[in-house]
């Protein structure tokens, strides 16, 4: 008889649903010859002139902790990093904290902004963690839908319509993974507008700020009132292709970032010193492979877009991210009979749109951080797939 | 650069089906477009790129200091484009510093280059001198690290 192990966990985590990707992850685990369209992460490898820094820092003995602020050489060059690509501003001495991923300087956010009970307004779908994230501080999500008619940018209306009250928080994520969403000046400006009115706080995800296709990436901190209610949160993975490295970063008013800092001191520590190293090396030289990597994603994102519309799968043209969210309502299939059947049948793997919240029912994400050849391939079979559906039916 | 170009410069090897799938170009355009670029000298032409230590053909590979006279009418032109001329030749510059040309030559064996450089490439009118560095070893080659980084294996097939 196995024992009951629940006893000896938190009520809240037995509540915690399990994220829908990790299902998800164990059945294409099991088709390893399968083409993966389901990864969110770069597919190049890190720049060498970032690696390299790395290892001399390595090299140079450099294996202490740091300021629980982090370097204040990486958190100098972030602020000149922000000031020259986003016109933001931030006192590197005490209004940037270095976190181990964005993931890292979220969760310290909220828990250090956060009593039990508070509401956050949140726009679905989006980023897996954002729901459980508010649901460990015993929070209160509430889930905003965002649509593929308005390119899944957050109708400031229907945040509004949303609001009650109890909302003291506002989490954003714009570009946006899964659907590739980014926020116009407009939009920011109406969104802005109502969390001045309603003197919420801002939560700001800006992780694919770089990977904007059409148009100039604008942040929400930027706008009229908001600098002093905003975190911004940003790092160097996808911009820099540094997943593995963890390295992420908030910027806020002095008061906000030394709660954080209560947090981090007594959570994390700190984040590596290597990594640390490595993000000044990109964010002070690495503009070149951005770029490099930002002019290979359009011209994949343009390629898979095409052919998913060809095969008949409605999907807009995501303006940031290397994720495509089709809609895969011709199929006559939920989003994860599709996935599914779609992996069994032609080897192919994509995201259920599901595992990303309510919102996304009746689509899929298709990361196209891959090559040329094997989205071509992938689209082919995915062609091949929704064919046989519709000779079937 | 056109797109194609930056296209080709990304290192895929795409058929030209494929190439006219990513652009969302015709066939035609493709082929019009890389003739284009052939006519106009920006592309010189296609050849595989071969790991030097693995290749079937091993060869030895040297890179040749020249000086050389120039002349009073064409500078180092004539000489330096006699010398590019020859077959062993794989690529010939004119150098800032301490020599002129800069000569990548190749051959069979070590003798091969000898003789070459003795017998053809030192006896050329206006060619003063020449110091000849074997090559020992390749660890790029036009772009391609030859020590490749495998596919990352612990890298998730699904992730958020």
């Amino acid at each position: 008889m196995s024992a009951p192990w629940s006893r000896f966990v938190a009520d809240h985590i037995v509540d915690l649903p399990p994220s829908g990707i990790r299902e998800f992850f164990a059945i294409v685990e099991e088709n390893p010859d399968a083409i993966s369209l389901g990864v969110g992460e770069p597919d190049f490898t890190t720049p060498w002139r970032v690696r390299e820094a790395a290892i001399f820092a390595l090299e140079r003995g450099k294996t202490s902790y740091t300021n629980n602020l982090g370097l204040i050489g990486l958190r100098r060059a972030i602020n000149r990093y922000l000031h020259s690509r986003f016109a933001l501003e931030y006192n590197p001495d005490n209004e940037i904290l270095v976190s181990v991923g964005v993931s890292e300087a979220l969760d310290i956010a909220m828990r250090a902004t956060l009593n039990p009970g508070d509401k956050v307004l949140y726009h679905e779908p989006c980023y897996v963690s954002y729901s459980p994230s508010i649901r460990l501080c015993h929070a209160e999500g509430v889930p905003v839908r965002t649509r593929a008619e308005d390119g899944f940018a957050l109708d400031p209306e229907a945040l509004e319509r949303a609001w009650t009250p109890g909302c003291r928080a506002l989490l954003l994520n714009f570009p946006s993974n899964p659907t590739g969403g980014v926020a116009g000046g407009e939009v920011l400006e109406r969104i802005a507008r109502f969390a001045v009115a309603k003197d919420l706080l801002v939560y700001s995800d800006e992780i694919y700020a770089e990977l904007t296709y059409d148009g100039v990436h604008q942040s929400i901190a930027r706008f009229p009132g908001m600098r002093e209610r905003t975190i911004f949160l940003h790092g160097v993975s996808k911009a820099f292709a540094m997943t593995g490295f963890r390295l992420g970063y908030a910027c806020a008013p002095k008061p906000l970032i030394e709660a954080m800092m209560k947090v981090h001191q007594y959570a994390m520590m700190c984040a590596p010193i290597l990594s640390q190293e490595a993000a000044i090396e990109a964010l002070t030289n690495g503009e070149p492979d951005v770029v490099r990597m930002r002019e290979a994603y359009q011209r994949r994102r343009d390629l898979i877009v095409r052919r998913l519309n060809e095969a008949g799968l409605t999907c807009h043209m995501p303006r940031a991210t290397f994720y495509a969210f089709p809609s895969i309502a011709s199929s006559g299939l939920n989003e994860r009979d599709f996935a599914l059947r779609l992996l069994q049948a032609e080897q192919v793997a994509l995201v259920p749109g599901s595992a990303f919240g309510a919102g996304g029912e009746g689509f899929v994400r298709a990361s196209f951080s891959t090559s040329y050849e094997r989205i071509i391939e992938a689209c082919d079979r995915i062609e091949r797939f929704v064919d046989s559906l519709v000779v079937r039916a | 650069m056109t797109t194609l170009l930056k296209l080709l410069l990304e290192g895929e090897s795409l058929t030209t089906d494929q190439m006219a799938e990513v652009l969302d170009w015709d066939r035609a355009a493709v082929e019009q477009e890389l003739a284009r670029l052939e006519a106009d000298c920006t592309l010189l032409g296609w050849r595989p790129v071969l790991h030097p230590n693995i290749s079937a053909e091993k060869q030895v590979r040297a890179l040749i200091e020249v000086k050389i006279t120039p002349e009073r009418e064409g500078g180092f032109d004539r000489t330096g484009e006699r010398i590019a001329r020859f077959d062993e030749v794989e690529s010939c510059y004119l150098m800032s510093g301490a020599y002129d040309l800069m000569v990548v030559v190749r051959g069979g064996n070590l003798h091969d280059i000898a003789n070459f450089v003795s017998a053809r490439l030192a006896s050329i009118e206006g060619v003063l001198s020449t110091a000849t560095h074997f090559m020992l070893r390749a660890y790029k080659e036009q772009g391609f690290l030859l020590s490749r980084e495998q596919r990352d294996p612990d890298k998730p097939a699904v992730s958020p």
